[in-house]
């Protein structure tokens, strides 16, 4: 194959008192990078203890929003330009991860403009400060990934930016952070991780190193999603496990690529502000089925994995994409577009809008079946009716 | 151009064989519709090729207007420099390159506007399945 790289950050710290790390950091100033609600929440604070220990001065930006725009990561480079950190942390689900390494782009260069954080410019980066990256939520990857999706607000439309230079040089998973997460919540975000593995497992950029990731990935949530959403804080294995799942989800995606589930839930998400994790899983089945005639020897192989081995690979990969949809049931996932309470005029009146963002997307021509602006209209219209794929 | 004949690979007939597959290609149509953006494809020597070649091709909505060889990369300005060395045009031609991934990995250097390019990733995904159509002779 093509040349290709593999990037991840220096350090990835987990497991029980992987907090404990940041009183390790050496330094002057730490801008923290968040939102209002973990503040309230008391994450902030249990990362603010540990900083203490640094004699860093510490400053609080909280006003990332779900799907942050372009305006807030301004406003918060201007903060940071400001107060001069030489350490910056992003702390939260991939809002607050992926605001914070936009923000660190523009304090860095402050010459540049958003859109130039794509992967062909050299952005030269930590000069003057270093990224740490800590999630809130188990799902997005964001921790670990080059991407960077911030919503353009104008032109409502979610920008796919990426530089290998964002990658943080820590991530830090400490399943303390996630404890509480309410079931709502690990349902959408432990379904977005298992998106990015299968999804990272199928592409045509799938690589000997983001196989291995994903592969694993897979078994972890099959078996520790249905108990972290079940039990919540009464199970803390499930938790630190999806807690790494989800990572390794990230690296697997990071370095291969994301398909047509990403880049149609990108479009819904953008089109009908629907939370991500949401607004991504709900097209998982679609697509699988719609991919079956390319790669149903891998899905197979995804099936083998999680204890599916009987029959051909076309039965193994059809069993797989039925469990998938009884894992959904079981998590409280809604099937179809039309369970999460759009209508069907309101929905026909954007699909063309629908269609062509989900085309605009890099997902599109790394899926492993390219779908035509037709093909993308229908496979919409039966996630809507939550109609199987038949073409 | 007979049935059987192949173009040479870079040259005026091979781009203009390359312009008219690209305006047969409905899949690029729908894809490049609101495209607007000319290129230069520059050719640099390596493998047996023993100069710089340049061809200009005029992208508009879905069609190609104009495509030629130029003298040198001076005669026209673009919006966009598409620039790589004889081999990689080769393996990108036989589709053995990815046309994403090899600007990814520096195979090949682009000029322009990227976010432009990065929106219209599948165009430029057909532009190359098109390439790789035209019966292609190298040196």
């Amino acid at each position: 194959m093509d040349m290709w790289f593999f990037t991840s950050p220096r350090t990835i710290v987990f497991g029980e008192g992987a907090l404990e790390h940041l009183k390790e950091l050496e330094g002057k100033k730490v801008f923290i990078v968040t939102d209002k609600v973990l503040r309230e929440l008391g994450i902030v604070d249990k990362v603010v203890e540990q900083l203490k220990e640094t004699g860093m001065e510490i400053r609080i930006f909280d006003e990332v929003e779900p799907e942050p725009s372009k305006q807030t990561v301004e406003k918060g480079a201007k903060v940071l330009s400001e107060f001069e950190p030489d350490w910056i942390i992003g702390l939260g689900g991939g809002s607050c991860m992926d605001a914070a390494k936009a923000m660190w782009v523009l304090y860095e260069r402050p010459d540049l403009t958003i859109d130039d954080i794509n992967p062909f410019e050299k952005l030269n980066l930590r000069k003057k400060a270093r990224l740490i990256n800590i999630p809130t939520t188990s799902g997005t990857g964001a921790d670990v990934t080059w991407a960077v999706v911030i919503t353009d607000t104008e032109r409502k439309v979610k920008l796919e930016l990426a530089s290998r230079e964002v990658v943080a040089d820590i991530s830090i998973l400490d399943p303390a952070l996630i404890i509480d997460l309410p079931p709502k919540l690990t349902a959408d975000t432990g379904m977005d991780a298992l998106v990015h593995a299968i999804e990272a497992y199928t592409v045509q950029w799938k690589n000997d190193f983001s196989d291995a990731l994903a592969l694993r990935a897979i078994q972890l949530i099959f078996k520790y999603l249905p108990r972290a959403f079940k039990n919540g804080k009464n199970d803390p294995e499930a938790r630190e496990k999806m807690h790494n799942a989800a990572t390794m989800s990230g690296l697997a995606f990071g370095n291969s690529q994301i398909g047509i589930v990403h880049a149609m839930g990108h479009s819904f998400g953008a089109v009908f502000k629907i939370p991500h994790g949401r607004s991504v899983a709900i097209f998982l089945p679609y697509v699988m089925e719609y991919n079956l005639s390319e790669v149903a020897n891998l899905y197979a192989e995804i099936a083998e994995a999680v204890g599916i081995t009987d029959g051909s690979d076309e039965e193994k990969a059809r069993k797989l994409i039925k469990v998938i949809r009884n894992l959904m049931k079981e998590i409280e996932e809604p099937l179809s577009i039309r369970d999460m309470g759009i209508s069907r005029e309101e929905f026909e009146a954007k699909l063309d809008e629908l269609v062509e963002k989900a085309n605009e997307s890099t997902g599109t021509i790394v899926n492993p079946r390219v779908p035509s602006g037709e093909d993308y209209r229908k496979l919409f219209l039966y996630a809507y009716e939550g109609k199987s794929v038949d073409f | 151009m007979g049935v059987n004949s192949l173009v040479k690979f870079p040259s005026e007939e091979w781009i203009k064989e390359f312009c008219k597959l690209l305006n047969e290609n409905k899949e690029y149509e729908e894809a490049a519709k609101d495209w607007e953006g000319d290129f230069l494809f520059i050719v640099t020597p390596d493998e047996g090729l023993d100069k710089e070649y340049v061809f200009y091709v005029d992208l508009w909505h879905g069609k190609c207007r104009e495509a030629r060889l130029l003298k040198s990369r001076d005669e026209k300005k673009t919006e966009f420099i598409y620039e790589g060395p004889y081999s990689n045009w080769k393996k990108l031609i036989k589709g053995e390159l990815d046309p994403i991934k090899s600007l990814l990995t520096r195979k090949f250097k682009l000029k322009g506007s990227m976010m432009k390019v990065m929106r219209a990733t599948k165009a430029a995904k057909e532009l190359v399945a098109t390439a790789s159509k035209v019966p292609t002779e190298f040196i």
